[in-house]
């Protein structure tokens, strides 16, 4: 015989509370039914899955009629958690229980939250496409990435970028390139006339570049901590 | 419908009031309603151009300050009956121009002719950004020369950040005005060619008026050059541009002084 004793186990109770929507149901009756039904036409869904409680204290129904309403609720789809405002004797065992004690309490937004179609942000950008020529005095500065020009860079313009420097047009002005400590980033232009080219730091004036690069398609880069400019083609 | 034309530079001494002056002459001369505005409050001299000085009352400030009526200020030239001036005052300066005192007269000539030319003070303060804020057009003269171009890169620059026009997203048309083109000089490298400046500044032409003895003499004579001797190079020059602006397709001529001087000598001898 290997009959163990059972084990006991052990009832814990515990309490816990809910916030349970209170419906108040006042006479005439159907007309009530009437608004519930204006509601769930609003709203199909809105009580679903919610805890219900019927507060019958601002009418007078037989356990009958009680019954009847209960029931009305459930066609609709709405069941009915507990009863609030009746005496429990005489009520029909199906019933939901009668409750009492409860609280009032603030009852948070309900609303079923309208979705809200917002543009996904735009992806953070890491080039800058500029489309007009950069102008003499004007300063682009993006610390981001690269920077594009599609025309030329004036004389006393000032391209600024963490990346490198593409310029299509003539490149007049000042480029600094890799700012950020990027001493990977380069700078390309198709025609090289420029006052000054830096990169990451590293820099060289207009009496730097040789005689034989100007006006040709070039690029500089960083070479340990001399700068090369050496032409594009 | 009124267009307002900007005529700027960023330098000085270019040329913008003898161009403001010839081209706006020129228009009045098309059969156009004109009104040149000198914004150089303080060092005015559009009136010295178009010969009115003596005749000036009122001025530009007195307008934006409401002391007197825009009819009262504008002066009629007396060679153009639809040419007309609105002068500078020279004993104030540039700040006390408003933006809505400029404002509200740049709309009010509007109603009045069917072009308002600003002449724009040199330099990039106040008094060229108030000149060029209700501009519809530019006119960007320059010299082929490093230092001008240069300049007139910034103030395209301006034009295209600092008016009404650009703050609105549009595009500003903008012209380039190359005065005191020597071809000669520009063939032996002491100049900027028009390609390197057309390269530079990468805005459409509007014409190439040649350095000329004329364009002095004209001034000096308190006349627009148009006016002055409407035949002379120069003349023909911005009234070609003149008609440039007004939508005619003319071809761009390069303008040399030599072929003048040899028609002069064909036809310097007349007779009495």
């Amino acid at each position: 015989m290997d009959s163990k004793e059972p084990q006991r186990q052990l009832m814990r109770l515990r309490g816990r509370s809910y916030v349970a929507f209170v419906f108040s149901p006042i006479m005439p009756i159907v007309n009530w039914l009437d608004e519930i039904d204006a509601t769930l036409a609003r709203s199909p869904g809105f009580f679903i899955g919610r805890p219900i409680v019927l507060d019958l204290s601002a009418v007078d129904l037989s356990p009958h009629g009680i019954a009847h309403l209960v029931s009305n609720l459930e066609s609709r789809g709405i069941r009915v958690l507990g009863l609030e405002g009746v005496e429990a004797t005489g009520l029909d065992a199906g019933l939901p229980p009668v409750l009492n004690g409860g609280r009032g309490c603030v009852v948070e937004q309900v609303e079923p939250k309208r979705v809200e179609i917002q543009p996904p942000p735009p992806p953070p950008t890491s080039s800058l496409l500029l489309q007009n020529p950069v102008r003499s005095g004007q300063r682009i500065v993006f610390t981001e990435g690269d920077v594009t020009v599609l025309g030329s860079v004036g004389s006393g313009a000032e391209i600024v970028a963490g990346g490198s420097i593409h310029v299509y047009g003539t490149l007049r002005g000042r480029a600094m390139a890799g700012i950020n400590g990027n001493s990977a980033a380069r700078i390309y232009c198709q025609k090289i006339e420029a006052e000054l080219l830096a990169i990451d730091g590293y820099y060289q004036t207009a009496e730097d570049i040789g005689e034989t690069l100007r006006r040709r398609p070039a690029q500089a880069w960083l070479d340990g901590d001399v700068m090369r400019i050496t032409p594009l083609n | 419908m009124a267009k307002v034309l900007v005529v700027t530079s960023g330098k000085g001494g270019v040329g913008k009031t003898t161009s403001t002056a010839a081209l706006g002459a020129a228009l009045a001369h098309q059969g156009e309603r004109v009104v040149v505005v000198d914004f150089d409050v303080g060092l005015r001299n559009l009136d010295l151009i178009m010969g009115a000085e003596r005749r000036v009352v009122f001025d530009l400030i007195n307008v934006a300050q409401g002391v007197a009526k825009l009819s009262q200020a504008l002066i009629r030239d007396k060679r153009l009956e639809s040419l007309w001036l609105l002068p500078a005052s020279q004993t104030r300066d540039k700040d006390a121009l408003t933006d809505e005192g400029v404002r509200d007269i740049i709309a009010d000539l509007r109603t009045r002719f069917d072009w308002v030319i600003c002449d724009s003070p040199a330099g990039i303060e106040r008094g060229a950004t108030l000149a060029m804020r209700y501009a519809d057009e530019a006119i960007v003269v320059t010299n082929p020369e490093v230092s001008s171009v240069r300049d007139a890169d910034r103030i395209i620059g301006m034009l295209d950040s600092k008016t009404v026009k650009a703050e609105a997203g549009e595009q500003m048309k903008k012209h380039v005005l190359i005065t005191r083109y020597d071809t000669g000089r520009a063939a032996r490298g002491e100049m900027l060619n028009i390609d390197d400046i057309l390269d530079i500044l990468a805005i459409p032409l509007l014409g190439i008026i040649p350095e000329s003895q004329d364009v002095l003499r004209a001034s000096n004579l308190g006349s627009p050059v148009t006016l002055n001797d409407a035949a002379s190079t120069p003349a023909r020059a911005y009234t070609d541009a003149a008609r440039r602006l007004n939508g005619e397709t003319i071809a761009m001529m390069v303008p040399t002084e030599q072929r003048r001087r040899f028609m002069d000598r064909l036809l310097g001898r007349r007779a009495a």
